[in-house]
């Protein structure tokens, strides 16, 4: 609880504090990066569920998690060429991915049921923060109106991960 | 003492009612942006619901008392039989947050 807890207020303010680091809101560009890179670090925790979890629930969350970011990512994808967008690299998505290969790196040393309720609990975790960077950082920063709808989407798919996670892991106990 | 004049003819009624069979219909619920709409919908037993998954993501509709569960790929269009009579609560199960409310009459 206590781990889950300070990881979950750590990434939250190493969010907030690469972003203030800029001095100015993130640009369209680096939204557009931040957004798929969260996607991505999911998408790989979720390949390494389907591989380590011994819970056939959580597997099968895995799956949901592998399948709607990948959906996701893949819409952002098609924005970013429609708009002739480069995303671009920044301070924030790089924190994001330092985390998560230390967090993967974590749960890779777990097993059996240990695993299973460590990984749920980091994707409760996770979705907290990146919804909550969503909420009040990314879509009040999108100056493009297609990227600011395709980013409350987002929001609303990721609660939904949220709460999802939350279900899976009430059920494990 | 006056009601029971009406009564034969309550009972009439009500009997008529129940045996013809109410006309099945096609009932249509979408799904776009994670939403079901129309979020409240009135039914009969036999009514036939046609869901239309407007999203890029999968979604289910399941009802909460186990009633029915039926998935709704991306992009697709699925049809299902209502069978029990009820105000069934469902929602997504990939995404919990996605509520409604059906409501079955015999």
């Amino acid at each position: 609880m206590f781990i889950r807890l300070s990881a979950a207020i750590a990434a939250l303010s190493l969010l907030g504090s690469a972003a203030l680091a800029q001095g100015a809101k993130p640009t369209d560009p680096q939204i557009a990066h931040i957004a798929y890179t969260a996607g991505v670090i999911d998408i790989n925790a979720a390949k390494q569920a389907i591989a380590k979890a011994s819970s056939k629930d959580v597997k099968a969350f895995a799956q949901d998690m592998v399948r709607d970011h990948e959906a996701v990512n893949k819409q952002a994808l098609d924005l970013v060429k429609k708009l002739k967008v480069t995303p671009e690299d920044n301070d924030t998505s790089k924190t994001l991915s330092k985390q998560a290969t230390e967090k993967l790196a974590e749960l890779d040393k777990l097993k059996g049921a240990e695993y299973d309720k460590a990984y749920l609990a980091n994707e409760v975790a996770y979705h907290k923060t990146v919804n909550s960077a969503l909420e009040t950082q990314l879509i009040p920063s999108a100056s493009n109106a297609e990227l600011k709808s395709l980013l409350q989407t987002g929001l609303k798919i990721f609660q939904g991960h949220q709460q999802h996670a939350e279900q899976v892991a009430a059920k494990l106990k | 003492m006056r009601s029971g004049r009406y009564l034969p003819l309550v009972a009439t009624l009500l009997l008529g009612a129940a045996v013809v069979p109410a006309h099945a219909t096609t009932i249509q619920i979408t799904i776009d942006n994670l939403v079901f709409a129309p979020a409240e919908v009135s039914a009969k037993v036999g009514d036939t619901i046609e869901w239309t998954n407007k999203d890029v993501f999968a979604h289910t509709a399941t009802a909460r008392n186990g009633d029915f569960d039926v998935a709704t790929p991306p992009k697709q269009t699925v049809t299902s039989v209502l069978t029990k009579v009820g105000s069934v609560e469902y929602y997504c199960r990939y995404h919990p947050n996605m509520k409604a409310v059906l409501t079955i009459a015999p």
